[in-house]
């Protein structure tokens, strides 16, 4: 009843191409909007805003570059920690050796190099496809962790391989408060989904799927195959670099290339299973998940049963559950929560007279 | 689908309502622990030591000065960034706030100095952590406590020197350390590298990848080396690998010295024989023959109220690490008492005044029935260390014995180390160091 685009006319090229061509879509997008960026700061504790929303704002933007190269452009990749290790270390070197650069260019240049790095790892993907392209990218993960760990110049010959960044400031504005740390990634977040999404919607967008659909059909109709594999690699690194470096700067404050394990990789690509590959939304709802269910989990199996059963019991029972919530969702919905709301959508056009 | 969406509901506002409360007039210690991983066995030890100790102190003397010790468990399963969600959890509960933080993990402690200095919470990181986090001038919130690892090196250094017949006897020798390769084991290769300059014997780094169950190429390299000593700088499931490899290229295991994080049953009973002769450090030592222990099992298990789920791991040197954390921490509790007011719960910031001023020596260890069971140990505003003694144990096939007494660390070239090393991370992170003439 409510949501119905029926006599919503479009009069020009530009109203039919738009992002969200329905007004309710536009509507809701701005409330959101609008909700996180002017009620969150007001409503949430620092709790709230440090330890639960800028982790899952960032792993999003990871989520998000993972999503661009294997949902849309179909290369499978294990190397997203990887990428976010080089943003990370990208930019503490940029802050460190050149104190005058600002720290959003530092951000970006953080991006560039990871994308640098993904090219050179993503070549490969050239010659081989599908799990053994994995494999291939499982090297990078190895390989980028053992170099930052092993040359000491990237730590800045810090004793035990570990960086500590420095403060974040912008123009001379402190980025010190919770509040402020969380606008910060939140703006970066959502400029940057708003450009992947018009990145999909694009020409390059339509290559890079027609080369995950069936790439010899692509190459026949005139898709160059090792320009679009790369700057899809180049694009998911840059999204990866920039997160890894908002990992560092905006939620740790300290890193070790450890950190940056293939658990962390494997953790990013379950993200957008769960979420939807191939889907924008998706990544935001799979980081989500993925993040909060096990806190959420902790804080109800030592909420519920605190002294009632043993804690290694509760501990590995969040396992359990959280396991098993997993291979539910997989179950019900294959192609995870984003086609979910998507159903979802679908039937609120029909209500209340579905047919 | 709608069933379950009611039944997560439900699950949801359980766990609202059932969110532990703290009666006012209660001293609340978060504890960021892990039970489960590569490294439960650890976790599951240590904080279980802990919590027995807690329960031992409510129990016994109802609390210290009648304020009774409350805590709660968060699971971080060694992982820094869920540490990091359980500190800020936890830091606000409780009638005065979380009161010290015991991460128990290198990483996570990495991950928490700065929002800790920050949040005015003191972290003990007891035997771990960020080695020159001892200069307190520079780290007034971290506590490094007993001793660090460039200290347990030097001693170590001190341990083979004395198995070699003196310090002089030295040059000429080589030692391999076997590293996990993270921040913790690499925190000691800057101080061997200085002390094989010092006594001249050549030092070869071998780094085995996290969590390190696959170890052949390692142990191949080392037969190639043929050193006279071998350091383990292992953690979790890299120490019984460590051991079972050496013995299978047959490097005779009373060669090999272990950092204390590699010397627990949990490391030696899975390499079966293999572990047979193997020497490691520690700063508390194995055995529940203690005044301490036993009133932990005569008050709390045998009321049983204990928190270990398998009661023979009582007196097993996690576990026991565990009541020298429980024992620092009701320490320095009573010590800001002292100064704040008698029975009433302390603030973290009171606390972090409490832990410098920390004096366990002979006599407070012998009323708490922990004489022998960990070194004495006394804190100042510059030392955030303590004592630094080490004594090495040498596991016989059963059980860990003691070989040596108290050994004492190099404090002198330590020292100098740390002191420069939290000047260039003082001056990376602008940070003025306290004055400690000034501080009382």
């Amino acid at each position: 009843m409510l949501y119905r685009e029926a006599g919503q006319f479009k009069t020009s090229y530009g109203a039919d191409q738009q992002i969200f061509p329905i007004r309710q879509d536009r509507i809701a997008m701005a409330a959101i909007l609008a909700f996180f960026f002017v009620g969150v700061p007001l409503l949430a504790n620092q709790y709230w805003l440090q330890a639960i929303l800028v982790p899952v704002l960032i792993f999003s933007l990871a989520a998000l570059g993972l999503n661009i190269l294997t949902g849309y452009a179909g290369q499978l990749s294990l190397g997203t920690a990887a990428f976010m290790a080089v943003g990370a270390f990208a930019a503490y070197n940029f802050e460190l050796r050149l104190p005058w650069m600002p720290l959003p260019v530092s951000f970006v240049l953080a991006g560039v190099v990871a994308a640098a790095v993904g090219m050179l790892f993503g070549l490969p993907s050239l010659r081989i496809k599908g799990f053994y392209l994995a494999v291939a990218t499982l090297a990078a993960q190895f390989f980028i962790v053992w170099v930052l760990t092993k040359f000491g110049w990237f730590s800045n010959y810090s004793s035990s391989g570990v960086i500590t960044t420095q403060k974040m400031q912008i123009l001379g504005y402190a980025f010190d408060t919770p509040v402020r740390q969380y606008l910060l990634v939140l703006t970066i977040v959502a400029v940057m989904a708003m450009l992947a999404k018009n990145l999909v919607r694009s020409s390059t967008g339509r290559a890079w799927m027609a080369v995950r659909d069936m790439d010899v059909a692509a190459e026949v109709i005139g898709i160059r195959l090792m320009h679009t594999k790369l700057l899809a690699f180049a694009v998911s690194s840059f999204y990866c670099g920039v997160a890894g470096a908002l990992y560092a700067y905006a939620y740790l404050g300290t890193v070790e290339p450890e950190g940056f394990n293939l658990d962390m990789s494997f953790r990013v690509l379950f993200m957008i299973i769960i979420g939807g590959v191939g889907s924008i939304l998706g990544s935001f709802l799979g980081a989500a998940f993925i993040v909060l269910a096990p806190i959420f989990l902790n804080v109800t199996a030592h909420g519920l049963f605190a002294g009632n059963i043993p804690a290694g019991l509760a501990s590995n029972l969040e396992l359990i559950v959280f396991g098993g919530l997993i291979i539910f969702f997989l179950i019900v919905e294959p192609h995870g929560l984003a086609r979910l709301w998507q159903i979802a959508k679908e039937k609120l056009r029909l209500w209340p007279f579905p047919y | 689908m709608k069933r379950i969406q009611r039944s997560l509901l439900a699950a949801a506002v359980m766990a609202a309502v059932s969110a532990p409360a703290f009666a006012a007039g209660e001293q609340y210690v978060g504890l960021p622990s892990y039970r489960v991983g590569p490294y439960a066995a650890g976790g599951s030890g240590i904080f279980g030591g802990m919590i027995d100790y807690f329960k031992l102190v409510n129990e016994r003397d109802g609390g210290v000065n009648g304020v009774k010790l409350t805590w709660d468990e968060c699971e971080t399963e060694y992982n820094n960034a869920r540490g990091v969600e359980c500190y800020e959890r936890q830091k606000k509960n409780g009638p005065t706030g979380n009161t010290v933080v015991h991460p128990l993990s290198t990483g996570i402690t990495y991950s928490l100095i700065d929002k800790a200095t920050a949040d005015k919470i003191p972290i003990i990181s007891l035997g771990y952590g960020r080695t020159d986090a001892s200069d307190g001038r520079v780290f007034p919130y971290v506590f490094p406590l007993i001793t660090n690892y460039w200290s347990q090196n030097t001693a170590k250094i001190k341990f083979i020197g004395s198995k070699e017949g003196g310090m002089d006897k030295l040059a000429g020798k080589k030692i391999v350390n076997i590293y996990h390769d993270s921040a913790y084991g690499k925190e000691t290769i800057p101080v061997l590298d200085a002390q094989a300059k010092m006594y001249g014997f050549s030092v070869t780094h071998i780094a085995v990848a996290h969590p390190g169950n696959e170890q052949q190429s390692q142990w191949l390299q080392v037969r190639q080396a043929k050193p006279d000593w071998v350091i383990l700088r292992g953690w979790g499931v890299m120490n019984p690998t460590a051991l079972k490899a050496a013995a299978k290229i047959g490097y005779p295991r009373d060669k090999i010295v272990g950092v204390w994080w590699s010397g627990a049953e949990e490391d030696t009973i899975p390499a079966g024989d293999a572990a047979k002769g193997y020497i490691a450090a520690g700063f508390n030592v194995a055995g529940a023959n203690y005044p301490v222990v036993r009133d932990i099992q005569k008050y709390v298990y045998a009321k049983d109220k204990g928190n270990m789920e398998d009661k023979s791991r009582v007196g097993s040197i996690y576990y026991n690490r565990g009541v020298v954390h429980g024992i620092v921490t009701v320490e320095a509790i009573r010590k800001a008492q002292e100064k704040f007011g008698k029975g009433k719960p302390i603030t973290g910031e009171q606390m972090r005044w409490g832990i410098e001023n920390l004096n366990i020596d002979n006599a407070v260890l012998k009323k708490l029935g922990a004489e022998g069971f960990m070194p004495p140990t006394k804190l100042s505003c510059a030392n955030h260390e303590g004592s630094g003694l080490v004594k090495f144990q040498q596991w016989d096939g059963k059980q860990w014995k003691v070989i040596t007494d108290w050994i004492e660390s190099d404090q002198k070239l330590v020292r100098g180390m740390i002191e420069e090393s939290s000047a260039k991370y003082a001056k990376e992170k602008g940070i003025t160091p306290r004055d400690c003439s000034k501080e009382m």
